[in-house]
């Protein structure tokens, strides 16, 4: 990604060196990064590099690496590792990651820190395996059962693969939750450039917000009860008591959904004066600012040789149809990182001055939903593409002229 | 209760919530026994699944994880590979080992990982109330075979035997003593253990399962059995200089 689009997320690197990766490989040295210590997978199409790197890369890192005999084995392998003291992580997509969702609520109710990376393919069933897509972003809110709270991550660079993965080790053990890497076969098998540290930092001691259960890492004399039962703090069960069991389930809730404004993490592009917002996430963050340079009539040789527009202008001059000033449509992009929890609060401010919100996304338009949700006084339009590719920066751009019209209110700015 | 249970019981806990007659407590003591003999209760945590026996650790006072359904092998796994030189004892049931356990059961067993699994065979699920278990006798009428089962019952000790475990046992409640020295034996031995211990549950099982409804009179049985060989008891396999899954691993790492 260009440089000046760089999220907030990916600055600060200490000694940063420079390396081309793919994306999965930079998630999987991220999780190092990140200081996991235990990898637990099973091969998937296209979250392979993460667990072949990993099964090359973890040893040299003290770290140890076992290929499990399924997608439960290996989501249960990692909660138990992190019981005996190592951040743990495991790599997966769709089929798998639907397999990985029991541990996942154990994970939760236990309130275990790990982080399950899902390189989203398409759907459902063994649907698209080399295809990408935003299938799963409810799998990753609500996929377990039971009613609980879950942090997201949604990378869209290679850069972010690297930056999100350490950000989730941090993320799980600040709030004592499993955390989800929502990647897809795009952002997990292009390559690029990035920035990642010179050396692993030192581990910092957090103080995690918790609902109360028992924490104290095994063999270390506190004689911890963890127990997938609605429990106490002494790891008791509880399940069969409706009022503590309530109460557990509300605080197990607020400890992420009351520190939404901690956890989320949003950039935004050229919203000064947005009337027009792209709200996106993961790798359509990348063809919806694109969209944006493009309405913004930002020159960018990459992006503008390649339309047909272009073409058009060069060789018979501007076409009726296309005699918009693009350069005057005021669009911005909200590009969201943590897709959960939803961050409602940070996005209603954001979206005050808009007219229209426009949802990119590689699915039936699931996320929009929640965009509706909030914005309720605004125009929401879902442009959802299913079949594996990209919702490309004319397709978008086309649709806001088709919803703008060739809009008056431009017109006469002239 | 005795000192040694005043030493290790969450006294909290109780009661437990095991029905009058339930095999569990035996199993339990044994357990309690042979981890204070041999010193490690500080080194060792317990692992278990879901149904009534993997409810037996959870009134120990000790590193517990008490996980999900078929899985606590896999969560075992994890817990041993990142402390490898501590120990892991797994208890386990016939549904939650053979049943929807099974594969990660296979794998264990066949990595040949240094994992302790007591798994208490009572021929069926009693925690849901008396359904039909992968080692219910053939024609053992349940509430889900109610015409009789028409499956032949899994052997877990033949299916150990066969994936290389270190360590094969089988006992019963009515071999407390033996079962306390098997678990011992499992513990020290390098490798995966698989101690059976053939359960009674007089609530959800009782007559049409064990032949017997009294939970005195099938522990009677199970006595006779022995003395009878009509199921093969006693240490079914010793192989301790077989090479573990994580000496294994170490020498790849050092490499």
């Amino acid at each position: 990604m260009d440089k000046e689009f760089i999220s907030k997320e990916s600055q600060g690197h200490k000694e940063p060196t420079k390396m081309v990766l793919q994306g999965n490989e930079a998630c999987a040295k991220g999780a190092i990064h990140g200081g996991c210590r235990f990898f637990a997978g099973y091969p998937i199409t296209p979250s392979t590099e993460v667990i072949e790197y990993l099964a090359l890369e973890m040893g040299k890192a003290g770290g140890t690496f076992i290929q499990m005999e399924d997608e439960i084995a290996s989501a249960c392998a990692i909660v138990g590792a992190r019981w005996g003291g190592r951040k743990a992580m495991t790599a997966t997509s769709g089929p798998g990651f639907t397999l990985m969702q029991e541990a996942i609520g154990y994970a939760v109710s236990t309130e275990t820190p790990v982080v399950i990376v899902d390189i989203q393919r398409g759907g459902p069933s063994t649907g698209q395996p080399t295809m990408s897509s935003q299938h799963d972003i409810y799998q990753a809110r609500y996929g377990s059962h039971g009613d609980y709270q879950i942090i997201a991550l949604a990378p869209s660079s290679v850069q972010e693969m690297y930056d999100f993965t350490k950000k989730a080790f941090q993320l799980a053990e600040e709030y004592r939750t499993p955390v989800i890497l929502l990647g897809d076969e795009i952002v997990g098998h292009m390559r690029e450039k990035i920035s990642v540290d010179k050396e692993i930092e030192k581990e910092k001691e957090v103080i995690p917000v918790s609902a109360g259960s028992p924490c104290t890492d095994f063999y270390k004399g506190a004689n911890t009860l963890v127990e997938g039962q609605l429990h106490d703090e002494m790891g008791r069960r509880i399940g069969h008591l409706p009022q503590k069991s309530g109460d557990f389930l509300v605080k197990l809730d607020e400890k992420i959904s009351k520190n939404i404004d901690k956890i989320a993490s949003i950039d935004t592009y050229f919203m000064e004066d947005a009337e027009i917002a792209i709200v996106a996430y993961g790798s359509v963050v990348r063809t919806s600012l694109n969209a944006v340079k493009l309405a913004r009539g930002i020159k960018d040789d990459r992006i503008t040789s390649k339309l047909k527009i272009v073409r058009d202008v060069i060789t018979k001059g501007v076409p009726q149809t296309l005699q918009t000033d693009y350069g005057h449509l005021k669009v911005g992009l909200i590009k969201i990182n943590t897709v959960w929890p939803f961050p409602e609060e940070q996005l209603k401010k954001l979206i005050k001055k808009v007219e229209l919100i426009i949802v990119p996304e590689m699915n039936m338009g699931k996320y929009c939903r929640e965009i509706e949700r909030v914005a309720k006084k605004v125009k929401v339009i879902s442009l959802a593409k299913s079949g594996g590719e990209l919702p490309t920066p004319q397709e978008i751009l086309n649709r806001i002229i088709k919803e703008t019209g060739v809009k008056k209110e431009i017109e006469e700015d002239e | 209760m005795n000192s040694l249970f005043e030493e290790y019981i969450r006294k909290e806990a109780l009661p437990t919530l095991f029905c009058p007659g339930c095999g569990n407590g035996i199993v339990q003591q044994a357990a309690i026994r042979a981890i204070d003999k041999l010193g490690i209760r500080e080194n060792t945590a317990l692992v278990s699944g879901i149904g009534c026996s993997s409810w037996i650790p959870c009134y120990i006072n000790m590193d517990v994880m008490h996980t999900i359904h078929g899985r606590a092998l896999a969560f075992a796994t994890g817990l041993k590979l990142a402390q490898p030189d501590k120990n892991v004892m797994v208890f386990t049931g016939d549904g939650d080992c053979l049943a929807i356990g099974g594969n990660h059961f296979i794998h264990a067993a066949g990595r040949n990982i240094d994992i302790t699994v007591i798994m208490i065979n009572n021929y069926i699920y009693g925690m849901t109330g008396g359904q039909k278990s992968p080692t219910t006798p053939m024609n053992a009428v349940t509430k889900t075979s109610p015409f009789g089962s028409i499956d032949y019952p899994l052997d877990g000790c033949a299916l150990a035997n066969t994936l290389g475990a270190s360590y094969v046992a089988r006992w019963t409640t009515a071999h407390p003593i033996q079962l306390e020295k098997s678990i011992k034996e499992g513990i020290e031995t390098k490798g995966f253990s698989y101690i059976e211990v053939l359960a009674q549950c007089p609530v959800q099982g009782g007559k049409n399962v064990y032949g017997e409804k009294e939970p005195a009179a099938i522990l009677r049985k199970y006595r006779d059995m022995a003395k009878e060989g009509t199921v093969s008891l006693g240490v079914l396999k010793s192989e301790k200089t077989k090479e573990e899954y994580i000496e294994r691993l170490r020498k790849k790492e050092t490499l």
